[in-house]
């Protein structure tokens, strides 16, 4: 395999570390009692819970629909009682709760009827709606919603990319999966060449997966093309991986599919094999349980397996542990909370202690040295973003392309003067996202607020056309009948009054008013008049609404 | 609490930049102490000990603790690098006004670490050439030139007493830039002159050794990858192709280049100098423009100028020019149809 690769610049070479994970095959796990499933797991918006406390669900059942387009479905893990369906601790950095179905599994682990489908006589499309229904979303930690990445639409996918460079230190996860279930992942892919219509499908692992890669190779037909990339962090990003398989930068702003290539994970391609050929939705996932814990190694858990249990399935956390991380060292975040579950986007649990992961040392000013420049694969200057970002000047920190930041951590990693940049650049980004929602509704409440004063102006301009006319007319008539107008109108509001309680009496009003007592719809009526005639009072009530 | 990520580079920080650049800088002071006598070790001694208390000073009226930036290197580096910039044999005040205007000036008040806009072993030396330019033509000669090479006591005794009953030229003379300069002024020919003894087989006579070894120890710089090769490379090219030009055009006044890359502070310029990140443009086509112009303006200043040595002024007429070359040559982005200009918002 001589494929010409086009490295991207910078990049750095962290500690793999792999090796602590990746010596044993992937081990199931034991039914656990109970199952946390949050609604939330993919980009975009939330899943429609289906279930209510007290519903009896079997494993595989639809228990969150896709609600909207940028949305898949969720699955009941096992079979069981549905508990509750309230906000619950779930794996994300900011330890808020989100809406989650909670199953206390019945032991029988009893499974709804599943339909392989024949995806090579399937529509295209009927292929991405059930796709859609079985949740799938990527696994590779993003978790798009994995229908409308397998939707072409305008633009035609000439290549389609199967990630497996895993180059996250400590994650092993894909790299198992790719030893093992080689054949399966290349299933997965020529799903996926099928749903986009493209000719050409290359898998990039990293070098340091020689058996990952043989597994590939040998899986892999004569017209998939199994790339080895060096070990460098970050290859598996998207928009670094499509560069060095293929030369082609992803434009700012815009996805691979703009220039024609779909990035997915070889996990997701796994998964999908499974909802295709078997009609099983995406109810496990394989997560690497490693760092400071007895018996690291991967397990293919269920989604909504509590955390807590996972790592307890390692053999729990050796003394002198000092929390978790969700994902890498790199890209992954503080767990917070033991009890959130696994969910499709957690690929690792990563047991810290202070020998592997010190405390970072305080930070001292930057001295422009570069070091983080040379290494952002982004190209980017992130010094200059720091500096502007520390001063909130955060329209320069914008200029200098802080949103093609794709936070993957390298230039804190080098900084000599340990300044966490990315925290910058995180906290900077919100901001900017902050100000602009701001700004957004600001502009709108000075539109609505322009529209008022134009309406009032209107109305103001209208009444007094309409008096003029009025008084013309009186004018005319002046002298004949003086105060008549008056009492006629007066007379008009009381016909009115009454002809809408006569109505109210005959049942035709809203029906909170049915079936009152006699006396209380008397008094609705009185109301009613009054409530008529107080609307008139302003002006000569012709502007009434 | 940080965010991710959670993994750092070893061995890495502000005090292991600033330990590669001392380490990189003793070939050329044994080196200097070699050709020149034991005087470097005096002000070296001098300069580094000023640079650490005014440094503690400065961090104090700043109210910033002293720890962590005391142990950073950095008022050593710069300490350092003013002492093997400067004449050995100075009176001590010398050393402490130096200091003083590089560490509490240049450095401190304009912000401290990272802060400063100017170069400050620079604006030390560039406040002693203006203020106190007699002390700044008196440099040691080299031993087997000089009458007298004062051993380590003797300098002390120079350093801190003054001359006293000895004669200030037993052990000084002009350096090869400033006779140069003079006597092709003067109308003496080039070959006349590059045979006098003070004068090497290249460059200046022991200072061209100095200036390999500092050569020597910018490679370990490269090597190590504290600094990148944009800035000593295209420094010394400027310089070189300047000087050729010179020199092709009237080799009577202008002397070849490669005098002109051995002698003065050429090479400690390229690799210690004008590399200091703070102060440097920082982006690849930056750095190349920025120290095009440092060597090019070096030149002029050394052919044309009033002073012999045109280090300190060429870097920081460089130095003020940073920030406009770096907002101006900002690299393309990943992603991005072209690079340029930022920071317009």
């Amino acid at each position: 395999m001589s494929r010409k690769l086009f490295p991207f610049n910078g990049g750095v070479h962290p500690d793999g570390h792999k090796e602590a994970s990746n010596a044993t095959p992937i081990r199931a796990m034991p039914l656990l009692p109970r199952y946390v499933v949050p609604l939330r797991q993919h980009i975009g918006v939330p899943a429609r819970p289906l279930v209510r406390a007290g519903e009896r669900v079997a494993r595989g059942q639809m228990i969150g629909a896709a609600e909207g387009y940028v949305s898949t479905a969720a699955h009941a893990p096992t079979s069981g009682t549905v508990l509750a369906v309230e906000p619950r601790a779930v794996p994300h950095p900011s330890g808020l709760f989100d809406l989650c179905v909670v199953i206390e599994a019945d032991g029988e682990d009893r499974a709804v009827e599943l339909q392989p489908l024949d995806w090579r006589n399937l529509d295209a499309s009927a292929l991405r709606n059930r796709i859609r229904d079985l949740g799938l979303a990527g696994l590779g930690g993003a978790v798009f919603p994995s229908y409308i990445k397998l939707n072409p639409g305008a633009q035609a996918i000439h290549t389609l990319i199967l990630n497996g460079a895993e180059c996250e230190p400590w994650i092993t996860c894909d790299d198992r999966l790719m030893r093992e279930r080689a054949a399966e992942i290349v299933l997965g892919a020529e799903i996926m060449r099928h749903a986009l219509g493209c000719a050409s499908v290359l898998f990039g692992v990293e070098d340091n997966k020689p058996e990952a890669l043989a597994a590939l190779r040998a899986a892999a037909p004569a017209d998939m093309e199994v790339v080895s990339v060096p070990t460098l962090y970050p290859s598996g990003g998207g928009k670094q991986l499509t560069y060095l398989l293929t030369g082609v930068e992803t434009p700012t702003g815009g996805r691979s599919t703009d220039v024609g290539i779909q990035v997915f994970n070889v996990g997701t391609a796994y998964s999908l094999y499974r909802a295709v050929c078997l009609g099983e939705p995406l109810l496990s996932r394989v997560v690497t349980v490693t760092g400071h814990v007895a018996e690291p190694g991967n397990f293919e858990a269920r989604i909504g397996t509590p955390l807590a249990d996972l790592l307890a399935a390692a053999g729990g956390a050796l003394p002198g542990a000092v929390g978790e991380i969700i994902g890498g060292p790199m890209m992954g975040f503080d767990l917070l909370d033991r009890v959130a579950p696994v969910t499709k986007s957690v690929n690792c649990l990563l047991v810290k202690d202070p020998r592997l992961f010190p405390a970072r040392p305080a930070a001292l000013p930057c001295i422009r040295c570069g070091a983080c420049a040379r290494a952002c694969p982004a190209d980017l200057q992130p010094f200059e973003m720091y500096w502007f970002s520390r001063a909130k000047d955060f329209g320069k920190a914008q200029s200098y392309d802080l949103f093609d930041c794709i936070e993957c951590g390298c230039c804190a990693y080098v900084c000599p003067s340990h300044i966490p940049l990315v925290d910058f650049f995180r906290y900077a980004k919100s901001e900017i996202w902050e100000r602009e929602r701001d700004k957004r509704e600001a502009d709108q409440a000075r539109r609505r607020h322009e529209f008022k004063e134009f309406r009032l102006e209107r109305e103001k301009k209208e009444k007094a056309e309409k008096f003029a006319k009025a008084a013309e007319k009186q004018k005319a008539t002046a002298g004949t009948e003086a105060a008549d107008p008056e009492e006629a109108r007066k007379k008009a509001i009381l016909q009115g009054a009454l002809e809408r309680a006569r109505l109210a009496k005959e049942g035709v009003t809203p029906k909170n008013t049915d079936n009152l007592p006699a006396a209380v719809e008397k008094e609705i009526a009185e109301i009613d008049a009054r409530r008529a005639q107080a609307e008139t009072r302003p002006e000569s009530g012709e502007s009434t609404p | 609490m940080n965010g991710s990520p959670f993994a750092l580079l070893g061995h890495n920080s502000v005090t292991a930049v600033m330990a590669k650049v001392m380490a990189a800088l003793i070939p050329g002071i044994i080196a200097h102490a070699w050709f020149f006598g034991p005087g470097i070790w005096v002000s070296l001694l001098l300069c580094v000990v000023f640079g650490a208390v005014l440094e503690a000073l400065m961090l104090l009226l700043r109210g910033l603790p002293l720890k962590p930036f005391l142990s950073d290197g950095s008022a050593l580096v710069t300490a350092a690098l003013l002492a093997l910039a400067l004449p050995t044999l100075a009176p001590w005040w010398l050393y402490l006004m130096a200091t003083l205007f590089a560490v509490g000036v240049a450095k401190h008040l304009y912000g401290g670490l990272g802060q400063n806009l100017f170069n400050p072993a620079m604006v030390g030396y560039a406040a002693m050439i203006i203020g106190f330019p007699v002390y700044m033509t008196q440099w040691a000669a080299p031993i087997g030139v000089a009458h007298f090479t004062p051993s380590l006591a003797e300098a002390f005794d120079l350093v801190f007493a003054g001359a006293g009953a000895i004669s200030v030229d037993a052990y000084t003379s002009a350096t090869p830039l400033d006779a140069w300069k003079t006597q092709a002024r003067q109308g003496m020919a080039g070959a006349d002159i590059l045979v006098q003894p003070i004068f090497g087989w290249a460059g200046a006579r022991g200072q061209e050794m100095v200036a390999l070894m500092y050569l020597l120890g910018g490679l370990l710089l490269l090597a190590n990858r504290v600094i990148t090769w944009h800035i000593p490379v295209t420094f010394l090219a400027a310089m070189a192709l300047t000087a050729g030009l010179l020199h092709l055009a009237n080799p009577a006044q202008h002397a070849p280049p490669l005098f002109h890359l051995l002698s003065g502070g050429a090479m400690l310029c390229a690799f210690f100098i004008a590399t200091d990140p703070v102060t440097a443009a920082s982006t690849p086509l930056g750095k190349l423009i920025y120290a095009a112009l440092a060597g090019f303006l070096m030149m002029i200043i050394r052919a044309f100028g009033a002073y012999p040595d045109g280090v300190a002024f060429a870097i920081l007429l460089a130095n003020i020019c940073v920030p406009f070359i770096d907002a101006y040559t900002q690299p393309r982005v990943f992603g991005h149809k072209r690079g340029g200009k930022r920071g317009q918002a």
